[in-house]
C-alpha cells in the first residue's frame, strides 16, 4: 500500500441502477479512503463500469446515495476534484486536435469562463504531459497516435485538472505491453502524490503492485471486497462450472451420475 | 466583361455591401462549422437551411422580414433537431431527416400560399447579390459578429464538449446548453449565410473550408483558423466570380462560392493525402518490451486457430480446443489457454 488510509472520499450507499428497467447493479455499498488504490474487476456485464458510471453522475441512481468529499453528488460543484478517463479506444473526434489541446480540455474544471490560459494552466498542463512521458509528442495529432498512446492523452488530460480522486474506466483495455508499463508508471506517480485512485480493469497486468484493493462485481453486486486477487480467482473462466443454482430436486434414474460438474462425464 | 468594367461593378454600393457580406459569412460559417464536423453531425446545417426555407416562406407570406423569421424557425428547427438526437440516441440522422422534408416541403407550400411562386424563393434558396437592403447588410454583419464571438470566446468549452460529452459531463460542463449553443449558433449562421450562398447550399460553407483545412492541420485551433481564413477567400473569390460571368448570364453567387470552396479542397486533397503518407513513413517502430510474456500465454502462433488451419480441432464442453505440439489450445480473448 503506498499510502495510509486517510478519511472517506466516496460513500456509496445501496447504489442501483437501472437500465431500461433491467436492474445492473443492486444495493451497492463501497466507501473509499483517502490515498486508496481500488481496482473494481470483473467479468464483462458484471457492472463494473457502470459502478463508476454512477459514482461520477454519469449514470442517475435508481436508489441509494453517493457521496463525494462528504456532499451529496448531485450538490456536488468542486468538480476540479475529480478525474475521468472514460472507457474509450480512441481521443480523436471529426476534426484533427493536437496533444496539448486534449490535455488542456482537462484543465477546465479550474478555469473560468472566457479567461485565457494563465501560467499556473500551462504549468499543470506541462506536468501532465510529462506523467505520461508524451512531452515529445505535444505537438502531434491524436489521431496518429497509437491507441495505448491514446490512452495516456486522456489519462494526462485527467491529470490537467491536478484533482484528488481519479476514476478511470478500463485504462489498459486493448493497450500493448509497453503502453500499460507507461500507464502503470503515470498511476504510480498520481498514487504517490496521495491521489485517491479507482479503476476498472479486466486484467491487471501492470497494475498489479499498485492495487491496495480489489472489489470484484459479479452479476450487479460486490461479489468481494479485499486484498488482491490472483487474475484466476477472479475469473476463474477456465470451466465455468454450471449452476448450482437448481431448486428442483435432482431426480435422475437410479443408475445416473448425480454429479453436477460437466467435466466428470468426459474423463 | 472587362477587368476595369469589373473593377466599376465591385466599386458600386450594392456590390460593396454584397461583398462585406459574403465576407463575414465566410468567416462565421467555417468558425461553427468546425465544432459540427468535429461532433461529426456535417449535416446539421442542411437540416437547418431546410428548416429556414419554412421560416423565409412565413416572412414572405406575413409580409415580415424574411431574415427574421428565418432566423426564429432556423433556431427553433435546430433546437428541436438537437433534442430528438439527445433523446432518440441513435436516430439522429431520421431527426435530420423528418425536418429536412417537412422544411423544406412547408417553405414552398407556404410561399405558393403567399403568391410568390419559385421565383420569390429562389433568392433565398441560391442566394443573390443584388437583394441585400443595407439594413440587411448590418443584420448580417451584427449576427456574424455574434457568432464569431461566442465560438472563439468559448472555444475550450465548446471543444471540450463537442470532442468528448461524458468527460465534459464529469468535469461539471453543461454539456447540453452548450449543445444547444452550438445548433442554435448554426442557426444564426445559416441564416446570415442565406443572402449570400442561399439555403440550400449554405451546409457547403459550414463543412468544406473546414474538411479543406484539415488536410494539412495537426490542431484544431489551426483547423478553425484556416477554415475560416479559407471560408472568406471563397465566399469573397465566388461573389467576384458570379460578378464577372452576370454581364453574359445569371449566376446566384451560392453556386459559384461552393464550387471554389470544393475547388480549394481538391486542390489541396492530394497534398493532404502525401503529408499524412510522409507522418506515417517517419514514425519510429513501436519500442519492443524486453521480457517475455507470461506463463498464462502461449505466444508461438503465427495464425489463428480457425476450420482449416491444420490443427486438429476438438470439441471441449462449450468451446473447441486445437491440438498444437502435443498441447491443446483453447481461444480465450487475444491469446490461447493451455487445456
Amino acid at each position: 500500500m503506498l499510502n495510509p488510509a486517510g478519511t472517506p472520499v466516496v460513500e456509496a450507499r445501496d447504489v442501483t441502477v437501472a437500465l431500461g428497467g433491467r436492474p445492473v447493479l443492486r444495493g451497492n455499498d463501497l466507501v473509499v479512503r483517502h490515498g486508496e488504490f481500488v481496482a473494481l474487476m470483473g467479468a464483462n456485464g458484471s457492472g463494473k463500469s457502470t459502478l463508476v458510471r454512477a459514482l461520477t453522475g454519469l449514470r442517475p441512481l435508481t436508489q441509494g446515495s453517493v457521496l463525494l468529499f462528504g456532499t451529496p453528488l448531485h450538490d456536488f460543484k468542486e468538480r476540479h476534484r475529480i478525474g475521468f478517463v472514460p472507457q474509450r479506444g480512441t481521443a480523436a473526434g471529426g476534426v484533427p486536435a493536437s496533444v496539448r489541446e486534449v490535455v488542456a480540455s482537462g484543465r477546465l474544471t479550474r478555469r473560468p469562463l472566457l479567461r485565457p490560459a494563465g501560467k499556473a494552466d500551462r504549468a499543470a498542463i506541462d506536468d501532465a504531459l510529462e506523467v505520461v512521458g508524451l512531452t515529445d509528442m505535444a505537438g502531434d495529432g491524436v489521431s496518429t497516435l497509437s491507441g495505448g498512446q491514446q490512452q495516456r492523452v486522456l489519462i494526462a488530460r485527467a491529470l490537467a485538472g491536478e484533482p484528488e480522486l481519479f476514476f478511470l474506466d478500463e485504462p489498459t483495455a486493448g493497450v500493448d505491453l509497453p503502453n500499460q508499463r507507461a500507464l502503470a508508471e503515470a498511476l504510480r506517480t498520481l498514487s504517490e502524490r496521495g491521489a485517491t485512485v479507482i479503476l476498472v480493469a479486466h486484467e491487471l497486468g501492470p497494475l498489479e503492485p499498485l492495487v491496495d484493493r480489489a472489489v470484484v462485481m459479479r452479476d450487479g453486486r460486490i461479489a468481494y471486497d479485499g486484498p488482491p486477487l490472483a487474475h484466476e480467482d477472479v475469473h476463474g473462466h477456465h470451466h465455468p462450472v454450471a449452476g448450482t443454482h437448481d431448486h428442483a430436486p435432482h431426480v435422475g434414474s437410479p443408475f445416473d451420475t448425480m454429479s453436477l460438474d460437466p467435466r466428470e462425464d468426459r474423463r | 466583361m472587362s477587368l476595369a468594367e469589373l473593377l466599376d461593378l465591385l466599386g458600386r454600393d450594392f456590390m460593396q455591401r454584397a461583398l462585406l457580406a459574403a465576407l463575414l459569412t465566410g468567416l462565421a460559417a467555417p468558425a461553427i462549422g468546425t465544432f459540427i464536423v468535429q461532433r461529426r453531425l456535417a449535416l446539421l446545417g442542411d437540416g437547418i437551411g431546410h428548416v429556414a426555407v419554412t421560416g423565409v416562406a412565413l416572412g414572405l407570406l406575413t409580409g415580415a422580414s424574411p431574415t427574421w423569421t428565418a432566423v426564429v424557425v432556423a433556431i427553433l428547427g435546430a433546437v428541436l433537431i438537437e433534442v430528438i438526437r439527445e433523446q432518440g440516441h441513435t436516430n439522429g440522422d431520421v431527426a435530420l431527416a423528418l425536418l429536412f422534408y417537412g422544411g423544406l416541403a412547408g417553405g414552398v407550400l407556404i410561399t405558393g400560399l403567399a403568391g410568390d411562386g419559385a421565383a420569390g424563393l429562389q433568392v433565398y434558396l441560391f442566394g443573390s447579390v443584388t437583394s441585400i437592403s443595407p439594413s440587411e447588410v448590418w443584420y448580417t454583419a451584427g449576427l456574424a459578429l455574434v457568432v464569431l464571438t461566442v465560438t472563439l470566446g468559448l472555444l475550450p468549452q465548446l471543444f471540450a464538449v463537442a470532442s468528448d460529452p461524458e468527460f465534459a459531463r464529469v468535469a461539471g460542463l453543461r454539456v447540453r446548453a452548450y449543445n444547444l449553443l452550438v445548433a442554435v449558433l448554426a442557426a444564426v449562421s445559416v441564416t446570415v449565410a442565406m443572402r449570400t450562398v442561399g439555403l440550400l447550399l449554405v451546409s457547403a460553407l459550414m463543412v468544406v473550408p473546414v474538411a479543406t483545412s484539415q488536410q494539412l492541420a495537426r490542431s484544431f485551433r489551426s483547423t478553425l483558423l484556416w477554415a475560416m481564413v479559407l471560408g472568406g477567400v471563397a465566399a469573397v473569390g465566388g461573389l467576384v466570380i458570379a460578378a464577372w460571368l452576370s454581364a453574359r448570364a445569371t449566376v446566384a453567387p451560392g453556386p459559384s462560392i461552393v464550387l471554389l470552396a470544393l475547388a480549394m479542397f481538391a486542390a489541396t486533397w492530394p497534398v493532404g493525402v502525401w503529408v499524412r503518407r510522409r507522418r506515417r513513413l517517419a514514425e519510429p517502430f513501436p519500442a519492443l518490451g524486453t521480457d517475455m510474456p507470461g506463463p498464462h500465454e502461449v505466444d508461438e502462433h503465427p495464425h489463428e486457430h480457425g476450420d482449416d488451419c491444420g490443427h486438429p480441432a476438438v470439441r471441449h464442453g462449450d468451446h473447441v480446443d486445437y491440438v498444437h505440439d502435443g498441447h491443446r489450445h483453447a481461444p480465450h480473448g487475444e491469446h490461447y489457454d493451455e487445456h
